[in-house]
């Protein structure tokens, strides 16, 4: 065995079957998908090089404009959101519940195995003006307060996206950073309560600086997911009121399957791409200066 | 030792290759079309349909087994869905494979029927019917709107022939001494009246858009004259325009007045259809496709009596005029060249024949196609607009009939915006603009 793996063509030529299999499924699509950036057109009507006419667009184009600012915003909150909620029921699972934190763990990692479009539905249900009150706007008119129409205005639908995505994500979040609170040895803690730290001071000078990297990997994972959204915004508002709440992704699909331009619609997919990378650097390189510093 | 050992490895690698290259080519190997050369796969018509439209397979289905059972023996029908929604990316990608099905819903904007017809995929049904001595087989209105939609040419059949307008209820016009409105104003006068009377003026889908645009679009036909949003296709007039823009005021003013009711972005189509059929709204704007719910007496708790049709009214000082009604084709269907062989062409002969009949009597839907033959008993107000079709000499299109997919989409998903103040009626036609300019 240490013949074989300590011969280079050896090694190549059991990798070359997956790498073959990988090559042709992932990265040639990539690549072509990056090539037809530089044309126009699609598989009936066939394609025209237009060379870099379509980048052009995408700073011209208002479309692309409103999905980019939507993307963004939703990218930063929901990952705020979602990455706290989880680190909150993270503690919460470890310093309050500790043993006995198995049912709530279930019962919050719940809406993570739920389909995205049954979920889409069930808050559709449960915020709907009309026809029928839902049971949100049926707690509001108890108090006295007036249905609210919450797809009807970018604002409120934003806000509906933010609450279903963060419900459905923050027990995922939550089971991600327990396994890095539970790492941190116990002598540890003890150790810090001795020298009188507790609550709060004790998460913020112990807990945290040591929860870090699992706590960046859960942010990486986040914005990068959350920048990617496409399924929960189709089956909640797709993508409305008017365009108000269309990611890129969404824009993206409709430009290349719905408007058949398939160039235009993978130099979206391009711009995306872009983003989700230097977003990442970016938080790797702000992530590494802070741990030089501590 | 180790001689064998490495043989031994290279045979292993060599047989991972071969299976990996042998999966690869069978994912990669599509099925063959079955118009190829293959004597059998002939044997079948396949039709693609919408699988949320039930009339036009169910019509197929009665005709297979009753006027084209001669053309069904020598090709099978074969009928398969595609959720509406999905079904442009399919066809496009069917299209690009040379795989069209036999015969197809032509998608839901004339413009992909228009691509594939320029790829020379599509059969010159127009000519066709001319061989075969059907030129009258589509009537003379049916045959100038699927003209208007695709540039002067037919290769689509008219499996509805809809057309569009208003339908109130008679009851409660009645009751609120509301005469049916012969102009705009006094359409808004008598939604005026009624909203006091604490009744709902309209019903309308607004989460597809598509039934507030239409009203968009018929008063610039109305005000501007016929060939006011073909001059927006030609680039000769800008939606933009002050007299453009004024339609979609007068509609979003309609809005601000709440006529459309509460939350009218949630309010899908059956909601809407039920929100008139229930007496909760005086007027539906909709298409006469709409007569099936009409007379399913389940659903329709007003009675069948009770409901009355208007065309669009006339604006005063307007180009255009009520009696142009607004008018589609429904859901056309193209069909594919490559598979058009003898089998296809008996069931074109046998569609054009009697697709009418048929869908008239089983599904009580008013077609494109001349009807011969025995329909049974039609009830009185699908009578009543199949009188007023044949009384029509000049229809009109819908809004973003001549549009490109983008603008199209556009136009749609911003008019619940338009009528609850989301966006200003500039704001509007600005957008629409924009997306037809890009192409």
């Amino acid at each position: 065995m240490t013949h074989v793996l300590g011969d280079r063509r050896a090694i190549f030529m059991l990798l070359a079957p997956a790498l073959t299999v990988y090559s042709l499924i992932i990265l040639v699509p990539v690549i072509w998908s990056f090539g037809y950036t530089l044309f126009e057109g699609n598989a009936i009507i066939g394609f025209d090089y237009v060379g870099l006419q379509n980048f052009q667009l995408l700073f011209t184009d208002a479309h692309v404009r409103e999905a980019l600012s939507f993307t963004v915003r939703f990218a930063i909150v929901l990952t705020i959101v979602q990455v706290l909620l989880g680190y909150g029921l993270a503690l919460l699972y470890v310093f309050v519940l500790k043993k006995a934190s198995n049912l709530v763990r279930t019962l919050a990692f719940f809406p993570v195995v739920l389909p995205t479009v049954a979920v889409g539905l069930l808050f559709q249900q449960l915020f709907e003006s009309a026809p029928r009150t839902g049971p949100v706007n049926g707690l509001l008119n108890v108090f006295g307060i007036e249905s609210v129409d919450w797809f009807g205005s970018s604002t409120t639908a934003f806000w509906v996206l933010i609450l279903m995505e963060s419900w459905r994500s923050m027990g995922f979040y939550a089971v991600l950073l327990y396994a890095g609170l539970v790492d941190i040895p116990d002598d540890l803690l003890e150790a810090a309560r001795l020298d009188g730290a507790s609550g709060l001071r004790l998460v913020r000078s112990v807990v945290l600086p040591l929860s870090l990297p699992v706590l960046l990997s859960a942010v990486i994972f986040s914005i990068n997911g959350t920048l990617k959204i496409f399924d929960s915004v189709l089956a909640l508002t797709n993508g409305g009121p008017g365009s108000t709440t269309t990611p890129l992704t969404l824009y993206m699909f409709q430009t290349s399957f719905s408007y058949g331009q398939y160039g235009y619609g993978s130099s979206i997919a391009l711009l995306l791409t872009v983003l989700c990378l230097v977003v990442t650097l970016f938080i790797f390189r702000s992530a590494r200066r802070d741990l030089t510093k501590a | 030792m180790l001689t064998r050992e490495r043989k031994r490895t290279q045979v292993v690698t060599f047989l991972g290759l071969a299976t990996a290259g042998a999966l690869l080519l069978s994912a990669c190997s599509g099925s063959s079309p079955a118009g190829g050369s293959t004597g059998a796969a002939n044997k079948e018509f396949t039709y693609l349909s919408f699988a949320e439209n039930t009339s036009i397979k169910d019509t197929f289905t009665s005709l297979s087994t009753g006027s084209c059972s001669t053309a069904e023996a020598d090709a099978k029908l074969k009928v398969d869905n595609t959720p509406q929604a999905a079904y442009d990316q399919s066809i496009q990608l069917k299209a690009g494979q040379m795989d069209l099905p036999s015969i197809f819903a032509s998608g839901n904007s004339p413009q992909i029927a228009k691509d594939i017809e320029s790829s020379g995929a599509l059969v010159d049904i127009g000519a066709e019917l001319s061989d075969m001595g059907l030129e009258d087989a589509i009537i003379p209105a049916a045959k100038s709107t699927i003209e208007a939609l695709y540039d002067g040419k037919v290769y689509v059949l008219p499996t509805e022939f809809n057309v569009e307008g208003i339908w109130y209820n008679k009851q409660l016009f009645a009751a609120n001494g509301i005469e049916v409105p012969a102009t705009w104003d006094d359409l808004v006068a008598a939604a005026d009246t009624l909203s006091a009377a604490g009744v709902q003026p309209f019903s309308a889908d607004g989460q597809d858009g598509w039934p507030l645009t239409r009203l968009v679009g018929n008063y610039i036909y109305r005000s501007l004259g016929p060939d006011a949003l073909a001059k927006v296709a030609d680039g000769s007039a800008k939606l933009t325009d002050s007299e453009y823009v004024e339609a979609a005021q007068k509609v979003a003013d309609l809005g601000a007045k709440g006529y459309f009711g509460p939350s009218v972005n949630s309010i899908d189509y059956m909601t809407a259809v039920n929100q008139f059929l229930s007496g909760d709204a005086a007027m539906f704007y909709m298409g006469s496709w709409i007569l099936g719910n009409f007379n399913d007496p389940e659903a329709n708790k007003i009675g069948n009596d009770n409901i009355g049709f208007m065309p669009f009214p006339a604006v005063e000082g307007g180009a255009g005029s009520a009696d142009q009604l607004a008018a589609n084709v429904g859901v056309p269907l193209a069909m594919s060249k490559s598979r058009y062989d003898d089998g296809a062409k008996q069931w074109l002969e046998c569609i054009a024949k009697n697709f009418g009949a048929q869908s008239l009597k089983d599904q009580g839907v008013i077609t494109g196609f001349k009807v011969d033959g025995d329909v049974g008993e039609v009830p009185a107000l699908t009578q009543s607009v199949q009188d007023q079709i044949a009384t029509t000499t000049q229809t009109v299109l819908w809004f973003e009939a001549l549009f490109t997919p983008k603008a199209s989409t556009t136009s749609q998903t911003n008019a619940s915006l338009l009528v609850t103040g989301g966006v200003s009626p500039e704001q509007f036609m600005e957008t629409v603009q924009a997306d037809l300019d890009a192409g």
